[in-house]
């Protein structure tokens, strides 16, 4: 190892306009090693990266490279400096194939045939080299997430990249397919590639990175060796201070049944089945979690619930069939049901972003004649109201007149399960209750769901974060393929049975488990080339 | 965050807009070898200085206040209603039939029920449109459009065929009887001594408008369903999410939106012509599009708006009267107005939005 970071920033600092995003961030990645960053949301971490990869340009601040001084000024410039990036949200072309995606930007020539028989051949190398097997010849749309991800590193090693960023890139995976990636990442490093890997798992930073930066508010706030540190203290670093990362929690007193699903099945306007016949209960005073990848069947679940989706099938809810079609199957009903529903796209369905704080806090709600004033809204009541509420959620700014856009992640979800709590109702759909929220008001969040829970309330909970499925479920059903593969106890599971089931194995005939889920997957695959086919 | 405050994005992007709509006006004018200065005297003369002046130019104020206001209320539940003509047309038919087969004691009933008619015409032809959009998915711009090209042809065939009077060489309707004259600014403000307004064809409609710009912002932000329309405005998914119908909002938004445009047919039918001519609409429902854009769709907005072009229709008039410049050419000053305030509305917002930032962080420093 030399002395010459691969990777140098010095001073960067970069606001929009009254926003500082970052603050005089120096850092020193060297060559061959595995860089973790780690912060919360809007701590700074994809501005930082952006400026790297050129989207954007730092106010002031030096970006080294290899030991030499660079102006990137846009992407073509970072990968002509050896940069390759893979975000969280997948730029491939869905129709394209996977070879015809990794060349697309890197032709040689007016004519495609000379380029993609060499790549066909890089692929093949590469494949070899680093564990990463992609059909070429498959179409981008035909592969799980998992393999996408690996189309993305390939087209940055195509590109010669010595230097990979990755921004969070297991979101999307099942634990299998990111031990698998990580074995990829190790063999990179192996071969001298230098890697950054953007992350608030912790965990992850444990498991694979050498060094690890954490930013908070703009700033980098430590720069550590991964082996000289805990989750615990970079935890606190993240925050700012001290963080249970454990819930606490009372044993569960389930009593009556509240929510009855039986054969629940539903096929989308593609004709393709989306849920397989699904049956599930929820029991008062008890959280029922259903982990699984995203795209397994968990949205149109809740969707069905909530009452915006159309199924067959029997769902009761303290006894009473509810209506899974027609004109009293929607959210009015659902709620007039006593059903409350924080959903998992808070900026496309539980908010309308540009509506006031206030506004958002009826959202839904807003047919309640308590909230009328003859034939208009009674708009100074919900204000006040929704200030009362913002209060006691401990929602930051506190002002009601504020749009729901400018709140940061975690206290627009705060407003949403505000209003959907204060409601007080038999039934809570959560989905993905803290995505895309900081820490502090992670634990907030949980803890306002276990309160409901103790109050004798049914909840269901759909996440794909496995840790706070299993911190927070009283009883734990994995999803895959639009079917229940097992319902499991949290104290008498972990991780690594729970991603098996997750990838849809229930038993894994003798194969390793990684090998299982990469069978199974491929499967999957098939069939669903199949389907569109 | 990175915004300029509300005031300045409502004030000054419009005037930035009409300033530089006038500037380039002014060099077609000289282009043409006239005196733009002259010229602006002489609309400015002609529209604003006298009170017959003010008459025309609140006459077509009252026509835009209409359709900006059926254009703005579309724009909340984000559909672009560019049908205001053809329901303008449909609604002076529900005038026409209220005053012609209807013996009226008095104009003021008279008014409440040809309200009520050209609301309710103007209504029904937004509503096909809005069915099609709602349920079978039709782009109701394409359709309110098409749907422009059919009202003129209803119209032409009823009144050749049916509503022209035996005889009568005109397309249109016979005059509507004495009773139905509603009250034009001349009777209600001159007096014995001086007459006010004379010869204009402003009259008592101008205080509906006024009304509908106030109903209208009730509706908006004062009522469930106006919640309802601006959150189907901003999100979809999320009024699916929330259990309210996008087929009841589509179409309930339409139907005030055409009953809007209809309304204005009191003005030029009732008001004014006193008979049911063709091409009443004069293209008042394409200029409710501009002020519905420049006014933001806020009924401030659109009153401000459609007194701007109320005011360039009128000037543009009394050009064309007193200059060589010809009719045309306030069509192209009309058209600039329309092209900086509605479509190039960004060109001037987004430097002054950067102006507005730059001085902001010098503040912060």
């Amino acid at each position: 190892m030399t002395d010459t970071p691969a990777i140098e920033l010095k001073g960067i600092s970069k606001a929009f306009g009254p926003v500082q995003a970052n603050k005089d961030i120096s850092i020193r990645v060297m060559p061959g090693t595995i860089h973790g960053i780690i912060g919360e949301n809007g701590a700074g971490k994809s501005t930082l990266m952006s400026i790297l990869y050129g989207f954007y340009k730092a106010d002031a601040g030096e970006v080294w490279i290899n030991g030499d001084r660079k102006d990137i000024t846009d992407s073509q410039a970072a990968i002509a400096a050896g940069i390759g990036m893979v975000f969280q949200h997948f730029k491939l072309v869905h129709n394209f194939t996977v070879l015809e995606n990794v060349i697309l930007g890197a032709e040689d020539g007016a004519m495609l045939t000379p380029s993609l028989a060499k790549a066909r051949g890089v692929l093949k190398t590469l494949a070899e080299e680093y564990e990463l097997n992609v059909d070429p010849e498959a179409l981008i749309e035909n592969l799980s997430v998992g393999h996408q991800q690996r189309v993305e590193i390939l087209k940055a090693l195509y590109r010669e990249a010595d230097i990979l960023i990755l921004d969070e890139p297991t979101g999307v995976l099942t634990p299998a397919e990111a031990d698998h990636l990580f074995r990829i990442l190790e063999g990179l490093r192996r071969e001298g590639k230098t890697i950054i890997l953007i992350t608030h798992k912790l965990r992850e930073i444990m498991e694979i990175t050498d060094t690890v930066s954490v930013m908070r508010r703009g700033e980098m706030t430590a720069t550590v060796k991964t082996s000289e540190t805990s989750p615990e203290e970079l935890a606190e670093l993240m925050v700012g201070r001290k963080v249970l990362l454990r819930v606490d929690k009372q044993p569960a007193r389930p009593g009556a049944r509240v929510l009855e699903i039986e054969n629940l099945r539903l096929t989308d306007r593609d004709g393709v089945e989306r849920l397989k016949g699904i049956s599930l209960d929820v029991r008062a005073g008890e959280i029922l979690g259903i982990a699984g990848v995203s795209g397994n069947g968990q949205s149109e679940l809740l969707r069905v619930l909530g009452g915006y989706a159309e199924a067959t099938g029997t769902i009761r809810v303290n006894g009473q069939k509810i209506d899974l079609t027609g004109r009293h199957s929607d959210g009015r009903s659902r709620r007039a049901r006593g059903i409350a529903h924080v959903p998992e796209d808070r900026h496309h369905e539980g908010l309308i972003l540009p509506y006031t704080a206030w506004e958002n806090s009826v959202f839904g709600y807003h047919d309640d004649p308590a909230i009328q004033s003859g034939p208009l809204m009674n708009n100074a009541a919900i204000k006040a109201e929704a200030a009362a509420k913002m209060e006691r959620f401990d929602v930051r700014p506190p002002n009601p007149a504020l749009a729901a856009r400018n709140f940061s992640g975690g206290n627009q979800q705060k407003i949403v399960l505000a209003r959907e709590i204060e409601r007080n109702p038999d039934l809570l759909l959560v989905g993905q209750p803290t995505r895309g929220v900081d820490i502090g008001a992670i634990e907030f969040i949980h803890q306002q769901i276990l309160r409901l829970r103790d109050e004798g309330k049914a909840i269901l909970l759909v996440s794909v974060e496995l840790d706070e499925i299993l911190s927070l479920s009283d009883r734990i059903a994995v999803m895959f393929d639009g079917q229940v593969m097992g319902e499991r106890l949290p104290d008498q599971t972990d991780q690594t049975e729970l991603g098996l089931l997750m990838a849809g194995v229930t038993e894994t005939g003798g194969r390793s488990p990684i090998e299982a889920v990469d069978a199974k997957l491929q499967a999957k695959d098939a069939r669903e080339a199949g389907q569109n086919g | 965050m990175d915004r300029m405050p509300a005031w300045a994005d409502a004030v000054l992007v419009p005037l930035f807009s009409i300033v530089l709509a006038a500037i380039l006006s002014a060099g077609v004018i000289l282009a043409i070898g006239e005196n733009p200065v002259e010229a602006f005297r002489l609309m400015v003369d002609g529209a604003l200085m006298r009170s017959s002046g003010w008459g025309y130019t609140l006459y077509y104020t009252t026509n835009f206040i209409f359709t900006g206001l059926c254009v703005a209320v579309a724009f909340h539940a984000r559909m672009f209603n560019i049908g205001g003509e053809g329901q303008a047309m449909i609604g002076g038919l529900g005038v026409a039939l209220v005053c012609l087969f209807i013996p009226w004691p008095h104009w003021s009933i008279a008014l409440v029920f040809a309200t009520l008619a050209a609301g309710a015409f103007g209504a029904a032809w937004a509503w096909i449109p809005a069915y099609l959009q709602a349920k079978r998915g039709s782009h109701i711009v394409i359709t309110t459009i098409m749907f422009n090209f059919i009202a003129a042809a209803v119209l032409n065939y009823v009144l050749v065929n049916v509503l022209r009077p035996a005889g009568a060489q005109d397309p249109a309707t016979a005059r509507f009887p004495e009773a139905v004259h509603l009250p034009t600014f001349q009777d209600m403000f001159s007096t014995a001594e001086t007459a006010m307004f004379r010869g204009s064809p402003a009259n008592v409609t101008f205080f509906i408008a006024i009304l509908a710009c106030v109903a209208v912002w009730l509706l908006i932000w004062r009522t469930r369903l106006g919640y309802e329309i601006r959150a189907f405005g901003h999100s979809e998914t999320a009024v699916r999410y929330a259990g309210i119908s996008p087929v009841r909002i589509t179409v309930l938004a339409m139907l005030i939106s055409g009953g809007l445009a209809g309304l204005m047919a009191i003005n030029t039918t009732m008001g004014e012509a006193e008979r049911l001519v063709m091409n009443a609409t004069e293209g008042a429902g394409f200029i409710g599009i501009a002020v519905a854009l420049m006014g933001r769709s806020h009924p401030v907005g659109v009153f401000l708006a459609a007194l701007l072009f109320g005011f360039l229709y009128q000037g543009g008039a009394e050009l064309a009267l007193w200059t060589n410049i010809p009719r045309e050419l306030i069509t192209v000053i009309q058209a600039l107005v329309i092209l900086f305030t509605g479509a190039l509305d960004n060109m001037v917002r987004m430097p002054l939005e950067r102006v507005f930032l730059a001085f902001r962080k010098e503040g912060a420093r």
